[in-house]
């Protein structure tokens, strides 16, 4: 299966940029792309970032990438939507403009909570798309490993995995053997 | 079509890798050639029906909304019916795409990105409804919406009408927003697979920058899963807040408390019979059957079937509460649905809806798709139905018999109707050409899980159900 793909450093040298940006290997199956992950966890890699067509169980924990802070900030955000929704209300029917409506009382809570209700929802939602975006740093239009050879097929069928030059174990000769162990497709040197 | 299909036990047939999956998806927008004479006749016909539609906004807005049979007591017709039915339509999208994902249906996958689109579309033309019966929508804002102005007016916060502001706002806002966040990974793959430079251009600037990075995907998942959790109770609260419209006023037939899950359950009703109404002949004729399977079909049929029955139920309980109320009125309204001036249309609901959808008990009518076709059809008609029943009906039948007048629509009442019917198949089919049809990165996914054996239908299972002239499972290429 394996020993038709011939293991190359990428023949062209630099041409963008001021230096090596990272070392990119490429593989043809997720399981793969898990193996190596976890093997450079392993041998003491922090710096690195997969790319895959779609998402993969356990990549995460592989490479030991935890992130909370989508979550925190929904959370965030349905608290502050609910206070919206309620303060408006509030402030309408008691503060700005209080009117006696059959002699129910100004702050007639039942009817408040639809729209109170309402405002958590929108909120959260809307901050677990726009924060989604800001900690993935969306929109970017250009990044370094769009440079890798073949990248095109990370959307499609091909699994990257990047050591970045600013790991502190990084070595572009050590860690391309490194890399080529876990037998990938390519390894390709890409420029920042 | 084919009259009779056999069903199979899994969620993609035929042999699939992951660059065929996309190759089947994609070439709907990337291979102009597949769309012939028949997408273009429905763009023409739905361009026109958008055309009347304008034209009868238009007129609106120039002569008010006397151009239509709206008149005390019948205050609220057409529009409302209008709007109700196409909200509940959009509800199946959201249905698919949140309650369905928390539940791990993997079966959601292949029809929750169309489903979707559905939502967004219908309540598109669902949210028009209530702005043209303002009559002045650029007055209405101030009714609608707590904008300070320097008239010192607020919305009054603690009617129906306007909590159905925010929640049909919300949901709107929310179904885009959910929408276009799993349209983002797809759009990348387009671009990366496109070879027009137009298209290159237009898919990269939408897909802003997605590289596929595990840390995107990390946060994408977080992001979606919360987002569908977020969704489930807002499509619930969204119905139950329109039925309270009707739930929370005084009219007869309209007092009732079993509306919010009735509503609810109709919406989940007449949406999945939309769905497959667009869905069967769309994987008819862009050879979408390995991905939409006849097991979907399967599964939709009976969700059919279920919200179905519930509505049913909801029929039964209002004939009930009318008679255990004892009140006058409530049983005046109720004699009047039965035996009075719009009885037809009480009967033709409970046939479309009460009766019709019992074939789907019938395995094999659940397999041929030209009943299920016509089924979901009438389906549609029925939802229509019921809405006209219990809006107008209950209106010509005030607590003042001398008040009583019967309701007629006008021309413009359905030029609006269907108007806005062409509108939502202009934009089905728009989105058909631009936007991958059905998720691309989800059925790869589901690719992934076919092989390692984690799908939830094991191939070997799947297997067992199989005939044996038909292709075996799902395998990638090395």
């Amino acid at each position: 299966m394996s020993t038709t793909h011939s293991t190359q450093l990428n023949a062209y040298g630099p041409v963008l940029g001021t230096g090596t940006w990272a070392l990119v290997a490429e593989f043809d199956s997720p399981e793969k792309l898990l193996t190596a992950a976890e093997g450079a966890r392993r041998a003491g890699f922090k710096k690195m970032d997969a790319y895959t067509p779609f998402p993969i169980h356990g990549l995460s924990e592989a490479i030991g990438f935890r992130d909370v802070k989508v979550p925190f900030s929904v959370f965030a955000g349905g608290l502050v939507g609910g206070a919206v929704g309620f303060g408006l209300q509030y402030y309408v029917h008691v503060l700005d403009y209080p009117m006696n409506v059959g002699g129910k009382p100004l702050v007639s809570l039942p009817s408040m909570v639809p729209i109170t209700y309402e405002c958590t929802i929108l909120f959260a939602g809307l901050t677990a798309f726009f924060s989604m975006l800001a900690y993935n740093r969306l929109p970017q239009p250009y990044h370094s490993v769009f440079n890798t050879p073949g990248f095109e097929r990370a959307t499609q069928d091909r699994f990257f995995l990047a050591i970045e030059s600013t790991d502190a174990n990084f070595d572009t000769e050590k860690t391309a053997q490194f890399l080529a162990e876990f037998d990938p497709i390519t390894v390709s040197e890409v420029e920042a | 079509m084919a009259k009779s299909v056999p069903l199979n036990d899994v969620l993609i047939t035929g042999s699939y890798n992951y660059d065929q999956v996309e190759e089947a998806i994609g070439r709907l927008i990337l291979k102009p050639q597949v769309h012939k004479r028949a997408w273009w006749i429905f763009l023409l016909g739905g361009m026109m029906g958008a055309g009347m539609m304008a034209t009868s906004i238009g007129w609106l807005l120039y002569q008010g909304v006397g151009i239509w049979g709206n008149n005390v007591p019948v205050a609220w017709a057409f529009d409302i019916v209008n709007f109700v039915w196409w909200i509940g339509i959009g509800h199946a999208g959201t249905l698919i795409s949140a309650i369905l994902l928390l539940l791990q249906q993997q079966w959601r996958n292949s029809i929750n990105r169309f489903a979707e689109a559905m939502t967004i579309f219908a309540v598109m033309c669902a949210g028009m409804y209530p702005l043209l019966h303002t009559g002045r929508p650029w007055v209405a804002i101030y009714w609608l919406f707590p904008y300070p102005n320097i008239l010192g007016m607020f919305p009054q916060f603690r009617s129906a009408l306007e909590w159905d502001v925010f929640a049909v706002s919300t949901y709107f806002t929310i179904s885009l927003v959910f929408w276009f966040m799993g349209l983002i990974p797809d759009f990348a793959s387009l671009r990366d697979r496109a070879t027009n430079k137009l298209a290159k251009i237009a898919y990269g600037i939408l897909s802003l920058g997605w590289r596929g990075s595990n840390q995107h995907w990390h946060r994408y998942e977080q992001a979606n899963l919360l987002l569908a959790g977020l969704s489930t109770p807002l499509v619930l609260s969204v119905h139950t807040i329109v039925s309270y419209d009707f739930a929370i006023s005084q009219v007869p037939g309209w007092n009732v408390t079993v509306f919010p899950p009735y509503f609810v359950a109709g919406a989940v009703f007449a949406g999945f019979a939309m769905v497959m109404n667009f869905l069967i002949p769309v994987r008819a004729y862009y050879g979408l059957k390995d991905l939409v399977t006849m097991r979907h079909i399967d599964w939709m049929c009976k969700v059919l079937l279920a919200t179905g029955l519930i509505v049913f139920y909801g029929y039964i309980l209002e004939v009930f509460y009318a008679l255990y109320s004892g009140n006058v009125y409530e049983m005046r309204l109720l004699d009047q649905r039965l035996h009075g001036y719009y009885a037809w249309s009480y009967w033709a609901l409970i046939f479309c809806n009460g009766v019709v959808p019992q074939l789907f008990w019938i395995p094999r009518m659940r397999k041929n798709l030209v009943v299920v076709w016509l089924v979901s059809f009438v389906v549609g008609i029925g939802m229509w139905l019921e809405r006209f029943v219990i809006i107008p009906i209950s209106l010509t039948n005030n607590y003042l018999t001398s008040s009583n007048k019967p309701y007629y629509p006008t021309f413009w009442d359905f030029a609006m109707f269907f108007g806005t019917i062409g509108f939502f198949t202009m934009l089905m089919m728009l989105f058909l050409r631009f936007l991958p049809a059905i998720n691309i990165f989800e059925m790869k996914d589901l690719v992934h899980k076919v092989l390692q054996g984690t799908s939830k239908v094991e191939p070997s299972v799947a297997n067992q159900n199989r005939r044996a002239e038909e292709p075996v499972t799902a395998g990638v290429d090395r």
